[in-house]
């Protein structure tokens, strides 16, 4: 991936090279390499940077009012995007609050620089005020980290790390600047070296593996493009429609890919996994080939993975070599971006069924089946309250595909894969492999900076709303009008689920208050009033288009939409955690057929 | 089932602990490692031994090679490469004992570097196999204290890995 759009402005000229702080030079590092948009919160260890910053006409810089926010906001930035995400914060506890987000990062893939101030390095050790280590800390979760205890070293270590966050897999690096290294001088040396001996990404894949890979297809009876988020990081959209159009194959997207493929193709089944489509999930299980695409064969994909798909074979295509074999051994394991891949791909089809034509009628009779029997649905709940795949479809069909979504974790986003219809990439962010509560509303705020044009939804639940609405502040003031819909069922609503199918309904502390029947504490309107959003109440069916239009309509601020929905409504069709994909429910104890042998 | 792996590695801070963290993160046991410095100015080298099967192994050595200061992973190969320990082993001596233990240092091509009335340190260089043979023979007079490195391992024949590096 490249780092931004727009070229990188060409370097300074000059026989001497300028003198520059250690803050100015990162700074400049930034914007040379194109960097236009940053989130953060000053605190004492980055004051140098900051007074710097202050002075930038070229980097727009929106203080966020917690750091994890402005974790979040470079990811929706950067997904919404593919730009890298630039998220600032000062020492100890300005940096462990941005170490959820990089946590995100590192579990979804996303091009994430963090840069963080540290204490003075001659009271680094001595646990010093506002000191924490953060580079240790975060050693598991960011792709690399570096500290910066030489000024000489900034303008190296800044480009070194935005180049590792967005080649190869993408991910986070965090860059932790001492604060002497920030005040002192050093000259301005552009382009730097970069010298990183140990990282070289293999993006050109074998081709040898790729004409295996292309006569497995061609000789498969039953398979099936199992496309993860790697395609939409890869920017391969275009080159896997071509692909899978040629092949014929069904397609599935799972949740980091929503919008990978357009889910208007007949050849898209859904998303796979514990509350994939039916037809997606039986798919994968009943094929003789899969063809994982960016995908790496996650829990929540494959369910008990000895049981997965047991007749398949697979061809593995990933960018990360220890994705391939991880969890399921790849008969043909290939290596590479999956944009040259995905062309590879299809030049190898084309010969490969040259003199013989693949064959999946049969395969697309069984899976037509599937579909006219098991369609994506939801009944509507008799207690008289708004069914929230109702509310999440219709903001879908009145937004619209350009529009973008940005979910939180539980329900409401499961029902926002599966009932809001994607056909872009990069429309769809969510916390997909953290699963962390919180994401939606800073996610969404880092969206609309990196894409203003866009209608940009974040919807929520009335759990996750609570964890990190303090950023509508952040919305409203630097204006930057999202939309958020909670779905607000007044409770945990998944683990609630869970709770009511495993664990004989005893629903522990899964209960917020927020809804229908209950305190309404906080009240949602009025937060979202004191905020400076449009807030709007939506108990009715008739009041939910109105409300979804007005909000549509609105873009001089934030707009939040409290949408009292049912508490009781659940995500089907649903595997139980720990058994095979077979077992997957279409809805409350009702399994469908699938051919066993 | 124990495998050696020697990495070569940016001298770096937090390297190690990179390194070491990466096995305990993905649960695999680290049963020796040895640090030191390579023929290559700015690159050290680690040896591992890792006991894990052959396909957890495959994970193991992939995930190392994600570390961006990792430049190479190799197993080495028992029967094409050299391995060897290194131990000092203070041992409790009298006057009778003491004839016998110089001759069991003798036998085994140890050393003795130390001598004092009552203990001797001895200095023994030698793979597992051989290294562990002169603790049995020693057991008996009571072993004092024993400090040991790391297994180090080195490829036989004329190649290096840091030339195969640095061709490419």
């Amino acid at each position: 991936m490249s780092i931004t759009d727009s070229a990188p402005r060409p370097p300074r000229t000059g026989a001497t090279p300028e003198i520059l702080t250690g803050s100015g030079a990162i700074l400049r590092s930034l914007e040379l390499l194109g960097v236009t948009d940053v989130f953060g919160l000053p605190g004492g260890a980055i004051m140098p940077f900051y007074d710097e910053l202050m002075a930038s006409t070229a980097i727009r810089h929106i203080l966020v009012r917690h750091e994890q926010g402005a974790g979040h906001a470079a990811e929706g930035y950067a997904v919404a995007s593919g730009k890298l995400g630039v998220a600032i914060a000062t020492s100890g506890p300005g940096a462990t609050n941005l170490v959820t987000a990089i946590a995100d990062a590192y579990m979804d893939s996303v091009p994430l620089l963090a840069i963080t101030g540290q204490v003075f390095s001659t009271l680094m050790g001595t646990d010093a005020f506002q000191e924490a280590d953060i580079v240790g800390i975060t050693m598991p979760i960011t792709k690399h980290s570096f500290l910066v205890k030489r000024v000489e070293d900034v303008p190296a270590t800044i480009a070194a790390a935005v180049h590792i966050a967005t080649t190869g897999r993408p991910g986070p690096v965090l860059v932790d600047v001492t604060k002497d290294v920030q005040q002192a001088k050093a000259p301005f040396i552009w382009p730097p070296k970069l010298d990183l001996p140990g990282y070289r990404p293999v993006t050109k894949a074998h081709g040898k593996q790729v004409t295996a890979a292309a006569q497995l297809l061609a000789e498969a009876q039953r398979p099936v493009l199992y496309v993860g988020g790697g395609v939409i990081r890869a920017r391969a959209a275009e080159e896997l429609a071509t692909f899978a159009r040629l092949v014929g194959a069904p397609v599935v997207t799972t949740l980091m890919a929503r919008g990978a493929f357009p889910d208007s193709d007949p050849l898209h089944l859904g998303m796979p996994g514990m509350h994939g489509s039916v037809p997606a999930v039986l798919a994968l299980q009943e094929s003789d080939l899969i063809v994982s695409l960016g995908a790496r064969f996650d829990d929540r994909v494959t369910g008990k993975a000895s049981e997965f798909a047991p007749h398949a074979k697979v061809v593995h295509v990933d960018i990360d070599p220890a994705e391939i074999g991880k969890i399921r051994a790849a008969d043909v394991p290939i290596v590479g971006d999956l944009r040259d891949v995905l062309v590879d791909l299809t030049v190898a089809f084309r010969d490969a069924t040259e003199r013989r034509a693949a064959d999946y009628a049969a395969w697309w009779t069984r899976l037509d089946q599937l579909r006219e029997s098991y369609p994506l649905g939801y009944t509507d709940l008799d207690d008289g309250l708004l069914s929230p795949q109702a509310v999440i479809e219709r903001i879908g069909q009145l937004s619209g595909p350009e529009a973008v979504y940005a979910a939180g974790v539980g329900q409401h986003q499961m029902w926002s894969a599966q009932f809001i219809k994607y056909e872009r990439p990069n429309s769809w962010l969510n916390s997909g492999g953290a699963g962390t509560m919180g994401y939606a509303v800073p996610a969404a705020m880092g969206a609309k900076v990196a894409e203003p044009g866009r209608v940009v939804w974040a919807i929520d639940g009335d759990g996750c709303f609570q964890m990190t609405n303090q950023e509508l502040a952040t919305c409203t003031i630097n204006e930057i009008p999202i939309k958020v819909a909670i779905i607000n069922n007044s409770s945990l609503g998944m683990v609630r689920q869970w709770q009511t199918l495993f664990y004989e309904g005893r629903h522990s502390f899964t209960d917020l208050n927020t809804g229908h029947d209950t305190v309404m504490i906080p009240d949602f309107v009025k937060l979202a009033e004191a905020y400076g959003a449009l807030a709007i109440r939506v108990r009715t069916p008739e009041e939910v288009d109105p409300a979804i239009e007005l909000a549509l309509a609105t873009n001089d601020r934030p707009v939040v939409i409290d949408f009292i929905v049912s508490r009781d409504a659940m995500v089907w069709p649903m595997v139980p955690q720990g058994v095979g994909n077979s077992r997957v429910q279409y809805a409350r104890d009702h399994a469908p057929e699938w051919e066993e042998d | 089932m124990s495998h050696v792996l020697s990495l070569l590695v940016e001298d770096k801070p937090g390297l190690l602990t990179r390194v070491a963290g990466l096995f305990a993160r993905r649960g695999f046991n680290i049963e020796s490692l040895a640090v030191g410095k390579s023929e290559v100015e700015g690159l050290s080298r680690i040896t591992v031994v890792v006991d894990v099967d052959e396909v957890p192994l495959e994970q193991v050595t992939k995930q190392l090679n994600k570390l961006i200061n990792v430049i190479k992973v190799v197993e080495l190969d028992p029967t094409a490469s050299v391995m060897r320990e290194h131990l000092l082993i203070k041992v409790r001596v009298d006057n009778t004992s003491r004839s016998q233990i110089l001759e069991a240092v003798t036998l085994f091509r140890a050393r003795v570097v130390d001598v004092s009335p009552d203990a001797l340190v001895i200095e023994v260089t030698g793979d597992s196999g051989k290294v562990q043979a002169l603790l049995r023979i020693l057991e008996p007079y009571g072993i004092k204290e024993i400090a040991q490195s790391g297994l180090l391992a080195i490829g036989r024949g004329g190649k290096s890995i840091t030339e195969r590096v640095f061709k490419n």
